[in-house]
This record gives C-alpha cells, sequence and structure tokens, in this order.
C-alpha cells in the first residue's frame, strides 16, 4: 500500500504507544515525523493517501519537546569563557553530552569576561541546528559585562563595565559582534542601558535583566523598552520587598505591555533556591517559568576534586564548592534533574514541568513556532521519558540521536 | 426487516459490531473483491466504532480489503474543523485501523463543483461494485443520513440544506451558536442506500423512538425517510431498549421472540486468526 507521495518522498515515521505533550495536555496520541519536522496525519491521510514507512514504538513513553537551556556555561571539563583557538569543540562536545538530558537545543552562556575573550569565541560558533552531533546550538547568552558591582556574584570585578561612550557602541567594541547572540543580561540602572536594550531588541536579540540592583520602576522601564526575561530570578538582584518588589516585582506587575509575558530563569536544583520561594514565584507567575540549569565547568563530572582553569572544586552529590568550603562555586544539576526536582517542589503537573523546560524557553526566544511544542509543523526535536521523567531517549528533527 | 433489540446502548453497539465483523469476515475480501461498506457518524455509531477498533486491535479482523464511503459532509465547513464529518472519521475510526486511506471515501464539501463531486461519489460506489452492507443511523425527525423530511425516496447524492430542527439539534456541537451551524451539506440519497445489498440502521435512546415508530409501523412516507427500507429485501434494525418505546408491545414481543435466530448472525463470531 504505497502512499502516493504527492508532498514529499521522505520517509514517515510513527510513534506509537506512547502520550505526548500538545495543548498542554499529556494525550494518548500518535506522534508523526517527516523531513525533520511533525506531520499531520490526518492531512495526510485525506490530502495524500498517506501512512507510515516505520513504526517506533515508545512502550508507553512521555514524548515532551526537546528541552531548551538558554543559560549553561559549560560542563564536562569545558568552559565556554574560556579564551581558547578551538571554542567550537568544547561547545561540540558539551552538546553531544547534554543530550542525554534531553536538551535539543541550548545558548552556550558566556559569564563577564574581558573584550578579547568575546573577541575569540564568538566568531567561532555560529547558530546551528542539532543531529546526532548533539544539541543545536540558539546563540551565545552573554551574561555581563554590563551589570552591577554590588551583584556581581561570581563574575570578576575588574571586567565589569558601563555603557560611558553611548550604550551601544561601548556594547559592541566589548563583543565585537552580535551575528551569532541571541540573549545578554544586563542591569537596567546602569546610565544609557535603555536605549541599549531597545537597540538590542530590535536588532531580536532577547535582554535579560541580572545581576542588577535595580528597583522595580527601572526594572519596568527595561521591560516596555524590550526586556522580556529575568537571568535566575533572585539570585543577583535584590530581595522582594513589599514597598519596592524590585526586579521580582516583574512577575506580577501591570506595567508590562500588553500581550508580552516577562519570563524568569529559576535554578531547581534544590541549592539555588528554597523550593519555598520557588512555589512562590510559580504560583504568582507559572506561565513565565523558564528552567536553566546555569551549568559550570563541573556539570557531569564525577564526585570528587578537579581543577578547573584556576579553582580545585569538589563535587559531592548535586553541591559543587570551593575545594576545602563550603562556598558554592556554580550549579551541576542537568536539565532533566531540574524537571523532576521542579516538579517535586512545586507540586506542579507533569505538563507545566515539562513546558518550563521547552515551551517556555522557546517562546521566550520567538521560537515558538518551531521549536518547544510538538504541534504540526514544528521541528521534532524529542525527549522520550518514563513516569518519573528519567530520560529514556533523545531525538533531533526525528532521528534518535541518544538512547539509554 | 430484522428489528434486534439489545438492553442498552453499549450491547446494541457491540452486537452492530459483531454482525460488520462476521460479514467482513465471511466475505473473506481480497485485492481482487474488495468488501464495501457504508458508514454514518453522530453519537449513535460511535459504541460500535470503539469496538470494531477493540477487534482490530485484538488481530481479530482487518480493514485492509476494506472499502468505505460515508454518508455525508457538512458544506463550507473546513475539513480540519474537529466537527467536519472527516474530523469524526479519523479521530472516531480510521487513524485506528488499517485501511488503506485511498479506499476511505467521504465526500468533500469544499469543492467549487458540488454537483460534480456527487456525481462522483456515485460513480466511484458503481465503480466499487456498490456497496455490500451500508450502516446508517435515524434522526430524531426520522430521516437517513441528511435525507430530510420531504426527501425523494429515490433520491441520489446531492446538495441538501438542513431542516430547522437539524441545525438546532446540531448546535451543541457549535458552542450553541446557531449562526456558527453548517446550513448545507453533501449526503447519499434514500435511492442511493436502497442500492446496498444490505442496510443496518443503529437507533439507540429514548428521543428516537417516535422516528423508529414511524419508520416500521406506519407506512413508506418520504416525511420520515428511513420507512423506505421497509422495501429493502435485506434491512436490519439495531436498538436499545429505549429506542423501542414508542412501539407497539406486539411489534417488539415478536422480535425479542426471534432473539435467539439473530443471535446466531453473531455467535460464533469470527476471527481472521482462525484463517
Amino acid at each position: 500500500m504505497p502512499s502516493n507521495k504527492s508532498v514529499s518522498d521522505a520517509p514517515i515515521s510513527q510513534f506509537i504507544n506512547c502520550r505526548i505533550l500538545r495543548d498542554h495536555c499529556l494525550q494518548r496520541e500518535d506522534l508523526w515525523v517527516r523531513d525533520g519536522k511533525i506531520l499531520d496525519p490526518e492531512k495526510l491521510f485525506f490530502d495524500e493517501h498517506g501512512y507510515a514507512d516505520k513504526c517506533v514504538d515508545c512502550e508507553g513513553s512521555i514524548i515532551a519537546p526537546g528541552f531548551i537551556d538558554v543559560q549553561i556555561n559549560g560542563g564536562y571539563g569545558i568552559d565556554f569563557s574560556q579564551a581558547c583557538d578551538d571554542a567550537g569543540s568544547g561547545v561540540s562536545l558539551v552538546a553531544k553530552k547534554i543530550l542525554e538530558h534531553g536538551v535539543t537545543s541550548f545558548c552556550p552562556t558566556l559569564v563577564t569576561s574581558p573584550p578579547h575573550v568575546y573577541h575569540k569565541v564568538l566568531p567561532q560558533v555560529k547558530v546551528h541546528d542539532g543531529g546526532a552531533h548533539g544539541a543545536g546550538v540558539l546563540g551565545f547568552h552573554l551574561e555581563g559585562p554590563f551589570i552591577s558591582l554590588e551583584k556581581k556574584g561570581a563574575h570578576p570585578e575588574q571586567f565589569l563595565r558601563t555603557f560611558s561612550s553611548g550604550g551601544f557602541r561601548d556594547l559592541m567594541e566589548t563583543y565585537g559582534g552580535l551575528d551569532s547572540v541571541a540573549m545578554v543580561t544586563l542591569a537596567p540602572e546602569l546610565d544609557g542601558s535603555q536605549s541599549v536594550i531597545r537597540d538590542l531588541c530590535q536588532k531580536g536579540i532577547t535582554v535579560s535583566l541580572g545581576h542588577s540592583v535595580a528597583n522595580m520602576s527601572q526594572a519596568e522601564e527595561a521591560v516596555q523598552h524590550g526586556a522580556s526575561f529575568i537571568t535566575h530570578l533572585f539570585n543577583a538582584m535584590l530581595p522582594f520587598h513589599h514597598r519596592d518588589p524590585g526586579i521580582v516585582g516583574l512577575l506580577t506587575s501591570d506595567q508590562v505591555p500588553a500581550g508580552r509575558t516577562v519570563y524568569y530563569g529559576m535554578i531547581a536544583d534544590g541549592i539555588h533556591t528554597n523550593p519555598a520561594a520557588l512555589r512562590i514565584a510559580h504560583r504568582a507567575h507559572p506561565s513565565g517559568l523558564v528552567l536553566v540549569t546555569d551549568a559550570i565547568t563541573a556539570m557531569g563530572l564525577p564526585p570528587g576534586r578537579h581543577t578547573l582553569g584556576q579553582q580545585v572544586i569538589e563535587i559531592q552529590g548535586l553541591h559543587a564548592y570551593v575545594a576545602g568550603t563550603k562556598t558554592l562555586s556554580g550549579s551541576i544539576a542537568t536539565m532533566d534533574m531540574c524537571v523532576r526536582h521542579f516538579k517535586h517542589a512545586s507540586g506542579c503537573s507533569v505538563e507545566e514541568a515539562l513546558e518550563a523546560a521547552s515551551l517556555h524557553p522557546a517562546q521566550l526566544l520567538g521560537l515558538s513556532h518551531r521549536k518547544g511544542n510538538l504541534d504540526f509543523g514544528s521541528d521534532a526535536d524529542l525527549v522520550l521519558l518514563d513516569e518519573t521523567l528519567n530520560v529514556k531517549a533523545t531525538f533531533i528533527s526525528g532521528e534518535e540521536v541518544w538512547r539509554k | 426487516m430484522r428489528l434486534v433489540i439489545l438492553e442498552d446502548y453499549d450491547l446494541a453497539s457491540e452486537w452492530a459490531a459483531k454482525y460488520i465483523r462476521n460479514r467482513i469476515i465471511q466475505f473473506k475480501p481480497s485485492a481482487e473483491r474488495y468488501f464495501t461498506l457504508g458508514l454514518p457518524t453522530g453519537s449513535t455509531p460511535y459504541g460500535c466504532y470503539q469496538k470494531l477498533i477493540e477487534y482490530y486491535r485484538s488481530g481479530d479482523i482487518s480493514f485492509k480489503y476494506v472499502k468505505t464511503f460515508n454518508m455525508d459532509e457538512y458544506v463550507g465547513l473546513p475539513r480540519a474543523h474537529p466537527e467536519s464529518y472527516h474530523s469524526y472519521m479519523w479521530n472516531n475510526f480510521f487513524k485506528h485501523i488499517d485501511i488503506d486511506p485511498a479506499h476511505a471515501h467521504v465526500l468533500d464539501g469544499n469543492v467549487e463543483d458540488l454537483e460534480a463531486e456527487c456525481q462522483a461519489y456515485e460513480q466511484k460506489i458503481s465503480e466499487a461494485g456498490g456497496i455490500e452492507l451500508f450502516v446508517g443511523g435515524i434522526g430524531p425527525d426520522g430521516h437517513i443520513a441528511f435525507n430530510e423530511p420531504g426527501s425523494s425516496l429515490v433520491s441520489r447524492t446531492r446538495v441538501k440544506t438542513l431542516a430547522k430542527d437539524t441545525i438546532v439539534a446540531n448546535a451543541r456541537f457549535f458552542g450553541n451558536d446557531l449562526s456558527k451551524v453548517p446550513t448545507m451539506a453533501l449526503t447519499v440519497g434514500v435511492g442511493t442506500v436502497m442500492g446496498a445489498k444490505e442496510v443496518m440502521i443503529l437507533i439507540t435512546g429514548a428521543h428516537k423512538a417516535f422516528a423508529l415508530y414511524k419508520a416500521i409501523e406506519e407506512g413508506v412516507n418520504h416525511m420520515w425517510t428511513v420507512s423506505a427500507f421497509q422495501q429493502h429485501p435485506r434491512t436490519n434494525f439495531v436498538c436499545d431498549e429505549d429506542a423501542t418505546l414508542e412501539l407497539r408491545v406486539k411489534t417488539v414481543k415478536y422480535f425479542k421472540g426471534l432473539m435467539h435466530v439473530h443471535n446466531k448472525l453473531v455467535d460464533p463470531v469470527l476471527s481472521i486468526k482462525d484463517q
């Protein structure tokens, strides 16, 4: 029974025995894929008289859109903020490994660095699709250096900058170019930042607020100029105050322009944010929550001591300490761990937990017409999970790229 | 006619599904000789479709050599609309079974030339060798497919304007907004269904009882178009107790007394696994 193939000769795969996340619900439906995209089987049936060439038995798994990590600094010994001659292969190594965590697209993140690092690293990595070689690169996330001194966190103080010579020019001087940049985190209280925010948004680059002492009206002004994300909510910003909620107040602000959503990153590793704080944010603004790993170089390395650059890190379970101390040196949770922890800590539904790692980051980056969901026509980037949200297999453009 | 009376909706659906299953398997369809089946939509046949899907999943029946012809489709409703009959058939039947998509025929209410579409459909039916078994339902006003009261009893596939009763009855599927309900439909004619070798009408629920009474205990009348099947050599009415509420006790007792004969048609139930 051949299909009449009036639209395409490409083989058609039908994922059966699965529950798929569609229209915010897990439904018992088959998932159809052709040419790397999700296919509408009803159109195939009636228009093309077509049917599947291959059936993939998912044995009762959940199929979710592939996870999207918009804040990851490295992993497996790789640090994206290092000015090396082969930044590309470091990004590729991490891209390949994170397939195991269900991540199919990501934004390699650079922390505050001197200009020569950006000038060296940025041109070496282009936005590109994922595949068997690894997760797709959606563009860099540049976290700094235009951030607040008081809220620098672990960023190196000597490389912080302000917009001294007219805003956008400072930015271009520092970064060198913006071709492969998807997102910039900056502090909106810095003079000159508002026009920079507008310019970045006009170029299609997502602007995030973070590492900042902005009050709520400065944050709202930034949103009105186009800022749409908050980098790791609660961390590196003023705490919530009932007469000036600061950046945190954006979650329920009435000054957000109609039709726009402010998204916020949360590191749900159980360590960086108290679960009660996670619940407050989630309950206040569930549709804006974006799970991020903010993973550092040590993610993926086995327990014990590791020398990373100038530092010695000690890994114990999910904690990464500066060796010999109890100072946290960053997050090492993987994205799938974050999804499980978020569900457990917030008591949210499976659908909400999965959307926080897929749909919401896609919406944030303006990619939801093709990523972050299983709608007809979207890229077939998938993660197969068991009941407890452990990753069983990962697919990019309909091809299996990792299996447990 | 055979009037097969089962206790409730589920049992009636199951009896009908078993009957269809046995007819197909006994026919021994093949690539040279397809079994042609006429199909309805609506809430009445839903249970029957569920059972047929179950029989397919258990490996007892295949639709590989079955050609289907649906009775009707709205005019002007986008095919992807959840209330189109294409959507109904895809979601409730076709997507769950192994029918060849090229053999699942449904009238297209979105073509330029509706007349030509109707004529082509009649042509496809005769090219397929006619319908072996036409399964249908009955409206509360006694209509079969969209052959509303007043339709010719020898009519063929054509465009029909829907009766007010039908539009009101359908409003519940369109958010109770009468303005959103389609007003025209393409439908097989009474004559088209009469042309089938065998007809099976499913009738369940008390709201259909009066229509059943008019269809089988009164005369042949174009105001109750299902009554035309009194003149078909092989008509089966499969109903539940509630649908018989307006019939004479004598009629019901007579046919209930025949259930042991009727049940031989579905017991034993056949399976392709035994072939």
